[in-house]
Formats: structure tokens, sequence, C-alpha cells
């Protein structure tokens, strides 16, 4: 027993140590596989993008992006009014959702009763386990009528100077889609900076109250701006669901190619467009032009995200160190 | 800073009570569990009293209890009382805010707001509104001062307080406390995280502080104990054991349990 054991505890030793360095290999090239997959991914997506959107960027170059007209038969695309529709609806759904979700976020954090959080937070994550399918549903059968018989009506008789809340009233609208988008986007955004402003140590809490703060003081001069950085990022994530939304959208925004001031009018997006009319696009002009939406739907989504990274820097920069929440 | 002080001297012990920060018969629970009983101390203004006694004794407890700090926990019991600067802690008329204001509170570790170093010191300040806006830059240099921390840092206020080194940091967040002219400074442990030369700066700092101000200071550091204080209570399961003068706590204690304690016997 004792003769063996050097030897035992020698050449098994060895043969495991061998066997972790090939282990590590392997774990090492399959990473640096998935890796390079997933920008190999994305460009061959830009590059199918490219290759099919080819005869209308020939055709109508950069026409395309400030053009108004959008008429197949006629072989006439513009897709500014989509882009307007993209963003106004995201901006819609933001000026919503920001504040609300915020305010959740915080009043779960910092005031509500310990035994109330758990299910409120789960509650809201499950909004967003919801196919977006049925929130449009939803917002045909309950959302706009209730829109258009109360809450638009409302709105123009108390901020009808504004062009914004001006003209008829038919339901669908980018105020409708920018609502339902709301709704959607607020448990990500939502449970995003609870997280982030969980994370919060205690101990800035307790330098805000003990320098005499309240506790709405300390959450509003010492935790939000600790957890600003996260913050942003968690409403950029909400920005970029926003942006590709496309069911809930499509049914409830009118689906016209129209760029107009008022918010009752209705509208278009991009992703709306394309899966209204990719089934049916006739002509290859016509395929060709969607193709070439989807192509500056991916380009508008990379320059918001890339502006909003650079906002977070921004922010980050100026809360003075601490609080990276991402 | 200088209405306080030049009050104090016009009118001494008049404006500021001679007894700064006393307990009777005070007890406090976490929930069912007791942790503090029946602590009776005295402090006089302008003293720096060490509180010493082995980990989980009571000490921070009995720190967070004086600017209720522990309201923040559900549950938590008293009974007795404390006064500070003339306020009965927890009477239901006691303000809070002014109490927290007359308090002030050093951590175990420091913890300045990710905020420029200028905004860290002026942050009681423009919360409580002390003083007009335009005399808060006067005020913070004045913090920074008397936290011996103005020459480091005068060049660079309006850099983030989180790029200083932890020693800055904690000298920091006292001149971020005195930023609200306190009556009362609470340091719990403000040096277990610091270096030996942080340290000793700190110390020197309490040495300058008290002129002004009546310090309670929690350590672990018997020499330290020793060295800045000139009254050291003794805490040990929940009890005031032993207070008396440092000098003759710690050359001739009265319980065995004391000496047993700042001889290194246990804790
Ligand atoms: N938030 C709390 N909830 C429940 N018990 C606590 C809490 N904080 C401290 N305690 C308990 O109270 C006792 C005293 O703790 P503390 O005052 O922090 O001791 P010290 O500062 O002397 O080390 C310990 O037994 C500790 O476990
Ligand atoms: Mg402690």
């Amino acid at each position: 027993m004792t003769a063996g054991e050097p030897a035992i505890t020698e050449e098994p030793g060895a043969a495991v140590l061998q066997g972790r360095a090939v282990g590590d290999t392997v774990f090492k090239a399959a990473l640096t596989i998935a890796v390079l997959a997933v920008p190999a991914l994305l460009g061959f997506l830009v590059w199918e993008l490219w290759v099919g959107s080819r005869l209308a960027i020939e055709r109508y170059g950069f026409d395309f992006i400030t053009g108004t007209t959008w008429d197949p038969v006629a072989e006439e695309f513009g897709a500014l009014p989509l882009i307007v529709g993209t963003l106004t609806s995201a901006a819609v759904a933001l000026v919503i959702a920001v504040p609300l979700s915020l305010g959740v976020a915080i009043y779960l954090t910092e005031f509500s009763p310990k035994w109330l959080r758990q299910p409120v937070a789960f509650v809201i994550e499950l909004l967003a386990a919801i196919p977006s399918v049925v929130y449009g549903l939803w917002g045909i059968f309950v959302l706009i009528p209730v829109l258009k018989d109360h809450v638009f009506p409302f709105l123009r008789d108390t901020l009808g100077f504004l062009p914004l809340f001006q003209g008829p009233i038919y339901g669908n609208s980018m105020l409708a889609a920018g609502i339902i988008l709301a709704i959607m986007v607020m448990p990500y955004i939502m449970s995003v900076s609870r997280e982030v402003l969980m994370a919060v140590p205690a101990s800035q809490r307790e330098a805000a109250l003990g320098l005499g703060a309240t506790r709405w003081e300390a959450a509003w001069t010492a935790v939000v701006p600790y957890a600003r950085s996260g913050i942003v990022g968690a409403v950029i994530l909400g920005l970029g669901r926003a942006l590709g939304e496309t069911m809930a959208v499509t049914m409830l925004i009118g689906n016209r190619h129209e760029i107009a001031a008022s918010l009752f009018a209705p509208g278009y997006t991009m992703a709306a467009v394309i899966a209204n009319e990719f089934t049916e696009a006739a002509s290859d002009i016509h395929y060709a032009a969607l193709s070439y939406v989807a192509l500056s739907l991916f380009v508008v989504t990379v320059i918001v995200n890339g502006l909003a990274r650079i906002l977070i820097w921004r922010v980050s920069r100026g809360q003075a160190g601490g609080g990276q929440g991402v | 800073m200088t209405a306080t002080q030049a009050d104090r001297e016009a009118a001494p012990g008049t404006s500021a009570p001679e007894v700064a920060l006393e307990a009777r018969a005070f007890s406090f629970s976490y929930g069912p569990r007791q942790t503090l009983f029946d602590i009776s101390i005295r402090m006089q203004a302008r003293s720096v009293t060490a509180i010493i006694g082995p980990s989980g004794c009571g000490k921070s407890t009995f720190l967070r209890s004086v600017n209720r700090m522990n309201d923040l926990i559900p549950g938590a019991g008293y009974q007795g009382e404390i006064r500070v600067a003339g306020m009965s802690v927890f009477d239901p008329s006691t303000d809070l805010v002014t109490l927290r204001r007359q308090v002030g509170m050093v951590f175990q570790r420091p913890n300045p707001f990710p905020k420029t170093i200028f905004d860290n010191v002026a942050y009681g300040p423009r919360l409580n509104a002390l003083v007009p806006r335009r005399e808060i830059p006067e005020v913070v240099e004045q913090c920074l001062r008397q936290a011996a921390l103005w020459d480091e840092v005068k060049d660079r206020l309006d850099q983030p307080a989180t790029g200083l080194s932890g020693g800055q940091q904690q000298r920091l967040c006292i001149a971020r406390a005195l930023g609200n002219r306190p009556e009362v400074l609470l340091m719990d442990e403000p040096c277990s995280a610091l270096d030996p030369i942080a340290t000793q700066k700190i110390e020197e700092l309490i040495f300058e502080l008290k002129q002004q101000y009546t310090i309670v200071i929690v350590t672990h550091n018997m020499q330290q104990a020793a060295r800045v204080s000139n009254m050291t209570g003794f805490f040990d399961a929940g009890r005031l054991i032993e207070f008396d003068a440092t000098t003759q706590i710690f050359t001739a204690p009265k319980h065995e349990r004391t000496e047993a304690y700042i001889t290194g016997r246990f804790g």
C-alpha cells in the first residue's frame, strides 16, 4: 500500500493534467468559434440585405430615404414616412414608459413594504412574456375603443393647442401604437432599473440619510444618481425593443404612408411595412424596396444605439466614476 | 462654521450644553433579539469618547441609535432615552432631519457619493439650505480645511471623489459630515479600512476636531483609543461594563472583564 502510493498519485495526476490541457484547448476553440460566429452572422445578414435591396439601391439611391411616396404599382418608393413613424412611435413609447417604469422601480426598491416587492415585480415581468400579437388584439378590442371615446377627445380638449393633439380621431393612430409600445417596453425598463437600483450599496443610502436627507431625497439625490448609467442602459434596452416591435404596432398604427403632425393620425413603421407587404410583393423591385427598408431599419437601429452608447458614456463620465451598472 | 464657533466663544456653556450626548437606561432590540441593555452614559461637549468592545457587542447599534439610523430596520424596538444637543432623540416631536443634521456620521468604509469632491461636501449645505447658494464654495473650503484635505484637493474639486485614495475618501466623508455643522460626530471604526499612514492622519484630525465637536469613535484598536480619546466606554454583550477616563481604563480598569479585553485575553 504505502509503497504503491507515490506511483498512484503521480501517474493519474499527470494524466489528469494532460486531460485538463486538452479540455482547455477544446474549450478555447469552441469559445473562439462561438465568438467569431456572432459577427460573421451579423455580416452575413447585412450582406444579404444589401444584395436583396441592390435593385432598389441602384434605382432610387438616397432618394429612397428622403422620398415620401410609396406606390408599388407605379414602382415609386420613398421610406421617409416609415422612418419617421418608427422613430416617433418609439419616442412616444419612451416618453410614456420611462417615467412610469422608473417610478415603479424606485417605489419598489425604496419605499414599498417588503412583501409587496416580489409579487409586483413578478407581475410586471410577466408582461414581458405575453406575445406581441396578443397585445395587438388587446389593443384593437380594449385599448383603441377607450382611447377613441375618452382619452383622445380629452387630450384634444386639453392639449389641443399643440399640433400633436389636433385633427380627426380615428382610433388607429401613432399615439395608439406608441401607447401599446410603452406597455410592452415597460417591463424591460422597469425590471432592469429595479435591479440596478437594488445593486446600489446601502452605504450610499445611509450616507444621504445621515446627512439629513429624507427617504425621498436620499432616493432622488443619492440612489438614482448612483444608478444613473445603469438606468440609461435600461432605457436603451427598451428603445431597442420599441424600434423593432412589429406585430402589435401593425395592428394599431393604421398603416398609412404619411407624415402627420398629429399623433391622432395614422402612420406606418419600417417593421410594419415589411411584415405587411413582403408576402404579397408582386415585383422584384417591390421586394428590393422592402429589403432596402429592412436595411434602413438596421442602420437606424445601429445609429440610435450608437448615440445611446455615447450618452451612457457621457453620463457615466459625468457622474464621476462609481455605479457602472451596465 | 465660523458663526457657531463665534457663538461658542462668546458665550461658553450657554449655546452649547455641557453634556452633548446622554443615554439614560437605553435598551435596543432588533425584533425579538435584544442587543443593548440599559445603557447610561454622558459625554461632555468637545470631548472624544472611544467605544471599545468585542465584535457584535452592540457598539454600532449604539452609534446608529444616536442618529436613528436603525429606523431603517423593520421591527426595531427601544426603551429609555437618548439626548443629543438638547434634543430627545426618540421623542415623536423630534424632527429626524434636524437630528441627523446635528449628528454627523462617518462609516466604517468610506462612502463618498459618485459625484465631484465639491458636490460631496456641498451635499449637506445644499440639502438643508444652510447657507445662501453663493456661500457654498466658502463652506466647502472650510470643511475641507478642517478635514485636512484642502491642500490635497484644492486643484481638483471638480474631479470625481471616487478617484481619491481610501484615506482621502474617509477625510472627505468627514468633511462632508462637517458641512452640516453638526454638534456631534459619530465615527464607526473610521480607520478599519485604512493603512497606518492614513489612520494616523485621521487620528491627528480627530485631535483637531475635538476643539469644536463632540466625537464618539468606535475602534478595535486599543492604541488608537488610548491616543485619541478622553473617555473610554467598554461594551460587552450589549452592556456598558465600564465608562471612565481613558487613562483610568487603560491603566487601572475596575472590572476584570475590561482588563481581560484591553490586555487582549479575549475579543
Ligand atoms: N440589522 C440587524 N438586524 C438584526 N440584528 C442585527 C442587525 N445589526 C446588528 N445586529 C446584531 O446586533 C448585535 C450587535 O451588532 P453591532 O452593533 O453591529 O455590533 P458591533 O458593532 O459591536 O460589532 C450583533 O449580534 C448583530 O448580529
Ligand atoms: Mg460595528
